[in-house]
């Protein structure tokens, strides 16, 4: 299709989400696993609705305006409707498409700009922005700020923000970890870990414990320092040109290390990573080796699926449960894996909650530029955890745990959240 | 477009956020599950509670607004496309379950209730609604009220309008109106409530809703079978029940279908077999087990080339999944489907699917029919592209003529979908000029001002032979 035959509001380039625009039938089937439908009851909030919208746009019924736009970006992309479709529109997608020719054709914020091109792409930067959280955390400014309700002065939602991220590690993973850790006995694989920001920022412990338990199962670990974001927050925003920058910075670094698997512990980094020989399917350079990178990257939980698994595992006395992360179950396919890895845990009663992959409402940023909507999203998530009188949730995401971990305290709820690894490598570790 | 004073009026009625006015907010409103129909409305309204219904229908008379009543949109004859522009009222804000009743096996439900999650409550005390369209995870009670809906289990069970035994209605006036009720027998008065099941929001905005139950089955045996002539499937349907036997479920999946599925599900389905039935059985175990038998003895009298039964509840769904994908088989392999329901006696099940295989050929069109054989409700479903203008003039003339069909073959049509605006023009094929002139005059006296759901089932354009109107 050329630029004159294009569909008005979308450009050539994003050609085939109109073909897969009509191939919506309406028949509505999305509405029934919409977590934004169900929290707003309006068709305008539903992916049927979000679908039309675009439709509507790129045939020259609608424009661009703030509206649209904010309707584009209410949708969790969380890919429950994707999955019920009966003709196979992946309205999440659509969506993303239509982000990315929002930020082409409207001008965009520079502090939009400044995050995507400036900051997230570099590890360093990461570091030093997070450094403040680190310290305020640590020094107990936050317990004091807390207690005092000295948060509770500050607008509501900008309080609430204040007591959501975890307990930040003061090292960063990136420093911690050597570039290669040695297999404990014999070498059997020799696989690459993908850093990521979240889980290396934020949850540094919990995966350190990744590459201790795939050491102590017979891998090679090698961890490139200058692996930098997968690029799905970029691409949650529409900034496509910097999600293939940095798909191309990882493929090169992984391809340079020469490893079986690129392995990670971050549901998300997962799928963009499997999702990178889409997105550069059509660069002429890259396309082989994105389609390559993909193939061999794989979920901590799938990959120990695969190898026979050591079993000298100490006993952990807990009840679990879990919730499946988006990008985990309906963007990999993978739900089996973490609940066996829990369930070979001596000592773990093991309990399903209801609706174990309904959306927790974390959906990246979502928490932070939708706080009502995801509250509401998070409370019906909640509500079916609490039923299951579980200890410990167990996800497989660090923006899932994040949202769980603010969920927990927001129902006063006595449960801790964790990564499924990270409690296997707690049943590893000598007491 | 709506003057200012009247969205004043409907925001201090229902509350500013329960009145939607952008643009965005418009295009998802002017359109349901109905191809190629559409048209945004002026306003969209989500009342709370009868009294804003009442009030938001008062003030339609009084302003001269039309007013479409809505559940989840997931009707297939463009009943809830607000085709003069409008009001959209969306009732799915009303979505209590507020009373089951298990001593008179009864429930009062709002309107904005999803049908499967009242499935899921009466079942789980024993109990059972047994209509269950294909929509009816989204489906609303109120729009299967509206348009009678129908499903796989209507052959032994019967559909909407079976059950439903009671109604709070806001006539089209604005009065509140209360029909039926809990007693098994009542013949006091004119049946309003059967009159207002199925009538399409065009005479009153349903608010309350009270169906009765039946207690649930113990058990279900599931068949798959197929033959190797249309002929013996549809001998098997009327011998199965000249042998007194009724099942829940009898469905028909013909070979285009059947070959769409197979794509879809890779089930090694035998892609050479001009039929598949899907048969299911329930009731007590013994009662299951003499039937499923019975069942099984006269498909092999009726030439069934393979037979497979369920021993299990996971078996069942994975025998149904042939019959339950063949809607997303067919939406995969073109963008636009155009699925009908024109409906024969059964005992004109085999004629009919022939005629439509004859219709296809002739206008060069693909056209897949499955659905209901037990009670003649077939689904003759067009694929095609909306884009391609020259091939849609060739399926309008299919359709056209597979109405044609189904009325001279005896039978009606729509089953269960409803006339909307799509069948509307050929309304008078069926109901005569008595029928249409007594269907008008009902209208006109409830809703003198035609303010609910204007221009559907044509009765806005229906015009009596002879002199003036």
């Amino acid at each position: 299709m050329t630029e004159e035959s294009a569909p008005k509001g979308f450009s050539p380039k994003r050609v085939p989400s109109y073909d897969e625009v009509l191939n919506c039938i309406r028949c509505g089937l999305c509405l029934s696993v919409c977590p934004t439908y169900r929290e707003a009851g309006t068709e305008t909030n539903s992916p049927r609705g979000r679908v039309a919208l675009i439709r509507a746009a790129a045939e020259g019924k609608l424009e661009l305006s703030h509206n649209f736009v904010d309707h584009m970006y209410r949708c969790l992309n969380c890919m429950a409707c994707a999955e019920v479709c009966p003709s196979g529109v992946q309205a999440h997608e659509i969506v993303l498409d239509a982000r990315v020719e929002i930020a082409n054709k409207l001008p965009q914020p520079a502090a939009k700009k400044w995050i995507f091109e400036g900051l997230v792409p570099n590890p360093n930067r990461m570091e030093a922005a997070v450094w403040p959280l680190r310290l305020y955390q640590r020094t107990g400014l936050r317990w004091l700020a807390e207690r005092t309700g000295v948060l509770g002065m500050l607008p509501h939602h900008l309080g609430e923000v204040a007591k959501m991220p975890p307990t930040a590690s003061m090292t960063p993973l990136r420093r911690k970890l050597p570039e290669v850790t040695p297999a404990q006995g014999e070498r059997k694989y020799r696989v690459g870990f993908f850093l990521g920001c979240a889980q290396s920022l934020l949850f540094a412990e919990n995966s350190a414990g990744t590459v201790r338990v795939l050491a102590r199962n017979g891998a090679e670990v090698v961890t490139p320092k200058d692996t930098a974001c997968c690029g799905m927050p970029a691409m949650a925003y529409g900034d496509l040109d910097t999600a293939m920058k940095l798909a191309r910075h990882n493929i090169d670094l992984f391809e340079k290390a020469g490893v079986d698997a690129v392995i990670t512990d971050c549901a998300t980094c997962g799928e963009f990573g499997k999702h990178y020989k889409e997105l550069l399917k059509h660069d002429p350079e890259y396309a082989e080796l994105a389609a390559a990178y993909s193939d061999r990257v794989k979920d901590i939980s799938q990959f120990l699926a695969e190898i026979p698994l050591d079993d000298r595992l100490n006993e952990i006395k807990v009840k679990v449960t879990y919730h499946d992360p988006c990008h985990l179950a309906r963007g990999q396919g993978i739900t089996a894996q973490p609940r066996d890895l829990l369930k070979m845990i001596p000592g773990v009663e093991f309990v399903e909650m209801k609706e174990p992959n309904w959306c927790c409402g974390g959906a990246g940023t979502y928490m932070l530029t939708h706080y009502e909507g995801s509250m509401n999203i998070l409370d019906r998530k909640m509500a079916n955890a609490a039923n299951t009188e579980a200890d410990i949730i167990a996800s497989g995401c660090p923006v899932c745990q994040m949202q769980l971990g603010y969920g927990v305290r927001r129902a006063k709820l006595r449960m801790k959240v964790t990564h499924p690894v990270a409690l296997l490598d707690q049943a590893y570790r000598p007491r | 477009m709506l003057e200012q004073s009247i969205l004043v009026e409907l925001e201090r009625i229902v509350g500013k956020e329960n009145l939607l006015c952008t643009k965005e907010d418009l295009v998802c409103y002017g359109f349901d599950a109905t191809p190629r129909l559409g048209r945004w409305p002026d306003a969209v309204v989500r009342p709370g509670n009868t009294r804003d219904v009442s009030a938001i229908i008062q003030l339609a008379n009084g302003d001269g607004f039309k007013v479409i009543p809505r559940g989840a949109g997931t009707n297939l004859s463009g009943g809830t496309v607000p085709i003069q522009g409008g009001v959209v009222m969306q009732m799915n804000r009303m979505n209590r379950i507020q009373e089951i009743d298990t001593e008179n096996l009864t429930a009062w439900v709002e309107p904005g209730v999803v049908t499967s999650d009242l499935h899921a409550a009466v079942e789980a005390i024993g109990l059972f609604y047994p209509p269950d369209p294909g929509s009816m995870t989204v489906s609303t009670m109120g729009g299967n009220v509206a348009e009678n809906a129908g499903g796989l289990r209507g052959l032994k069970y019967g559909v909407t309008r079976d059950y439903v035994i009671g109604l709070e209605v806001v006539l089209p006036t604005g009065e509140v109106m209360n029909t039926g009720g809990k007693t098994i027998k009542n013949v006091t008065g004119y049946d309003l409530t059967k009159l207002m099941v199925g009538s399409e929001g065009t005479l009153g905005v349903i608010t309350r809703i009270l169906v009765k139950l039946i207690p649930k089955p113990e058990a279900k045996k599931t068949m798959l079978v197929f033959y190797r002539t249309l002929n013996d499937a549809a001998e098997t349907v009327s011998s199965i029940i000249a042998h007194r036997i009724i099942p829940p479920t009898l469905e028909f999946l013909d070979n285009v279908t059947i070959n769409c599925v197979e794509q879809y599900i890779h089930a090694n389905l035998p892609l050479e077999m001009e039929a598949m039935l899907l048969i299911e059985v329930d009731g007590p175990p013994s009662v299951v087990e003499s039937d499923a038998a019975k069942v099984m003895q006269v498909c092999r009298e009726h030439n069934a080339a393979e037979i497979q039964v369920s021993a299990t509840p996971e078996d069942s769904l994975r025998l149904s999944l042939g019959r339950r994908s063949a809607l997303p088989a067919c939406a995969r392999l073109k963008p636009t489907m155009v699925l009908e329901d024109a409906t024969v006696p059964r005992s004109q099940v085999a004629p009919m699917v022939r005629q439509i295989q004859e219709i296809a050929k002739k206008h060069d069109v693909l056209i897949a029919t499955f659905g209901h054989a037990g009670d003649g409700n077939l689904h003759p479903t067009i694929l095609c592209d909306e884009r391609d203008h020259e091939q849609m003039e060739r399926v309008d003339l299919a359709v056209d003529e597979i109405f044609k069909a189904a009325l001279a073959l005896g039978g009606t049509l729509s089953g269960e979908h409803g006339i909307g605006l799509s069948k509307a023009a050929f309304m008078t094929m069926e109901m005569k000029d008595a029928g249409m002139k007594a269907t008008v005059a009902i209208k006109r006296a409830l809703d003198p001002n035609n303010v609910l759901n204007p221009g559907k089932m044509y009765l806005d354009d229906y015009r009596a032979p002879g002199a003036g109107n």
